[in-house]
């Protein structure tokens, strides 16, 4: 997957990525890094920043490109996230049909963000046949749910059982039409979604070439959240907890394996050690401390430690407020992961969590997207002076990457304040 | 509620406990084989929903034991409503009117349906307006349904703005004094508070009772 560097990195630019590249590596390693690093996370903010519309930057390949990479050179961030990837989804999303989500254009206005739509794609009796054949269940039910392009694999023969020459008109119905149109659309998807991968590879290369790594490769989830978000939708999940608990148990200890082959895989074809884990159904507010230790926290901590053992560096970022999950999140070999949190107090995670793991975050929405410049110089400096300047190897971002409406200044404050409070 | 029988006490004690089967069954017993009056039986589910309510607010229960109290309820008052006899006078009062809805560009509901169910089971009337509500839309449901407090929902940041913008329309039409104006959502805080000029902001469905118990001089 990975494009050819075709890119000529000067020494000067390979010293600058290298020591930027370590910045981060000595946080994970709980070494105190030369100065706090900075991350840079943004999806559609660049719209912003760049002057376009939604819209545009979720289809047009070189404009993002271009606006990525005129913000990663006007902010010098020690990583920046996937910023093509992450943008120019349009083309893809259209070719394979995608149903859970309304972008800018398909459901959405041209100035409003990607939405995701929590629906059950999974029924609450469906949990045996899931748990029977994982495979079948996707290609058969999952897949034809979410995506257009797979609606006719609904008809896909029954597979395993056939044997010898029963082999032969067991595939008969492969010549069904409405496979085979799906057939065509997958693959025709699949060639806009590698243009794309090729796109984010080639802007990985150019940043490399100016000396900025990447923040992270690939992307994986908690198993949790993976039944929670994608299949059974947020209340079918939590009626499940007492409803269905022996088979969403069940299904959790199997998506460990399955998420933790996608995952592996995925992170070999990026060559990125660091694996971003969009955290959701953690919170404090979200299930009591009972719930979180049962159904939550166990498959998530098996996960970690199977990438861990992989050579990867889970980042999960932990959504919301999690301060009453931190002594049990703790509970992970030191020096192996970085914790990003959104609301929860990040002088509070050090303190809990200082001598296990990297921490990244957490510049409040709120206060980038409606505070002034000297209002995000403030809660730099008091991120600096109470948790790097204490021993805390802490990345900064905003909570959640950088805020779709905040305003550029504000930006510019948070990057300037960190060189000025962290070196 | 006095007098309860050691029926509807049990019925009362498996709603609160979050057995769900066992008080189902229980309660479509009572309703379709023993005549129970449906509107005593409703009024145990309200019971029930009050001691969740306290022990959600106690830090007892969370975000999953409402969902599942609300199909519980919504489950019974299947069977028991359409057996209430139209006897005027014995629905209790509602406390107030509530308006609610997630403001236009924002298109999440969960947290909305939530309140809206707290609020609902605590005695409000409350209509419920739906996702990515225009402004326009707000002020016109305002005028036409008069509510003592309006509720507005958004989980993204985009919504800072929208909350703004409403709450502006209201007070350009002329009805801001009239009522009260909560917002609610992942992002919100005290800083988006003062951003939009709502009088209050919550963090929970618990929050939106309390706030509008209050408002109302009611003991929340």
């Amino acid at each position: 997957m990975s494009a050819p560097e075709t890119y000529v990195q000067s020494p000067a630019a390979k010293a600058a990525y290298d020591a930027r590249w370590q910045r981060v590596m000595d946080c994970v390693n709980l070494k105190q890094p030369d100065r706090m690093p900075v991350s840079m996370f943004a999806t559609f903010w660049l719209a912003k920043y760049g002057g376009i519309t939604n819209r545009q930057l979720m289809y047009d390949y070189d404009k993002v490109a271009e606006i990525g990479e005129r913000a990663v050179l006007e902010f010098e961030p020690d990583g920046h996230s996937n910023l093509v990837l992450q943008c120019a989804l349009g083309p893809s999303l259209d070719a394979i049909g995608f149903k859970p989500l309304q972008w800018p254009g398909h459901g959405v206005s041209d100035t409003q963000p990607y939405q995701y739509l929590d629906r059950e794609y999974m029924k609450a009796d469906e949990y045996d046949e899931f748990l029977f054949d994982p495979t079948g269940y996707y290609l058969s039910k999952y897949l034809p749910r979410i995506a257009g392009a797979f609606e006719g694999l609904d008809e896909l023969p029954y597979l395993p059982g056939l044997h010898y020459l029963r082999l032969l008109s067991g595939i008969i119905p492969f010549i069904n039409p409405r496979i085979r149109e799906s057939m065509e659309k997958v693959i025709k998807a699949a060639e806009e979604v590698k243009y794309l991968n090729d796109r984010q590879f080639d802007f990985i290369a150019r940043m490399k070439m100016h000396g900025f790594p990447t923040a992270f490769g690939t992307t994986s989830i908690a198993p949790y959240d993976l039944i929670a978000d994608y299949f059974r939708g947020a209340t079918g999940m939590m009626k499940d907890l007492y409803r269905n608990k022996d088979k969403l148990l069940q299904l959790m200890e199997k998506a460990v394996v399955f998420i933790l082959r996608q995952t592996i895989s995925a992170a070999k074809q990026w060559n990125h050690p660091i694996v971003f884990i969009p955290v959701h159904w953690a919170p404090d507010a979200f299930m009591s401390p009972k719930q979180f230790e049962t159904f939550w926290w166990p498959t998530f901590r098996k996960l970690m430690i199977g990438l861990i053992d992989a050579g990867l560096i889970p980042m999960p970022l932990w959504e919301a407020d999690c301060t009453k999950r931190l002594e049990v999140i703790r509970d992970i070999p030191p020096g192996k992961c970085i914790y990003w949190f959104e609301r929860t107090d990040m002088v509070r995670a050090f303190e809990v969590l200082g001598d296990v793991v990297a921490l990244r975050g957490n510049l409040s929405p709120s206060l980038l997207t409606t505070g002034k410049p000297e209002e995000v110089d403030a809660a730099v400096r008091h991120l600096a002076d109470n948790v790097f300047h204490k021993g805390g190897k802490l990345i900064l971002d905003a909570a959640f990457g950088i805020p779709d409406e905040t305003p550029v200044e504000n930006v510019r404050a948070m990057f300037a304040a960190a060189r000025k409070y962290a070196g | 509620m006095a007098d309860m029988t050691d029926q509807e006490k049990q019925l009362l004690e498996w709603l609160a406990d979050m057995n769900e089967d066992d008080a189902f069954a229980l309660a479509k017993k009572m309703l379709l084989e023993e005549g129970a009056n449906p509107l005593r039986v409703l009024e145990v589910c309200r019971n029930a929903m009050d001691i969740v309510g306290k022990r959600f607010e106690k830090g007892e229960y969370f975000l999953p034991e409402l969902v599942l109290a609300g199909e519980m309820l919504e489950n019974i008052g299947a069977i028991a409503k359409p057996l209430i006899k139209q006897t005027p006078g014995e629905e209790p009062k509602k406390l107030a009117k509530v308006l609610i809805g997630t403001v236009h560009g924002d298109l999440h509901d969960i947290g909305k349906n939530i309140v809206t169910f707290m609020l609902d089971i605590n005695g409000f009337e409350v209509k419920d307006i739906g996702i990515d509500v225009p402004v326009k839309t707000f002020v016109d449901e305002i005028a036409q349904f008069n509510p003592d407090v309006v509720g507005l929902s958004g989980f993204l940041t985009l919504a800072f703005d929208s909350m703004k913008e409403t709450i502006e329309a209201i007070q350009d039409a002329g009805l801001r004094d009239k009522l009260k104006i909560m917002i609610g959502g992942g992002q919100v805080d005290e800083t988006v508070r003062n951003y939009t000029g709502a009088d209050a902001f919550g963090t929970n469905a618990v929050d939106a009772v309390t706030l509008c118990k209050t408002w109302m001089g009611v003991a929340a």
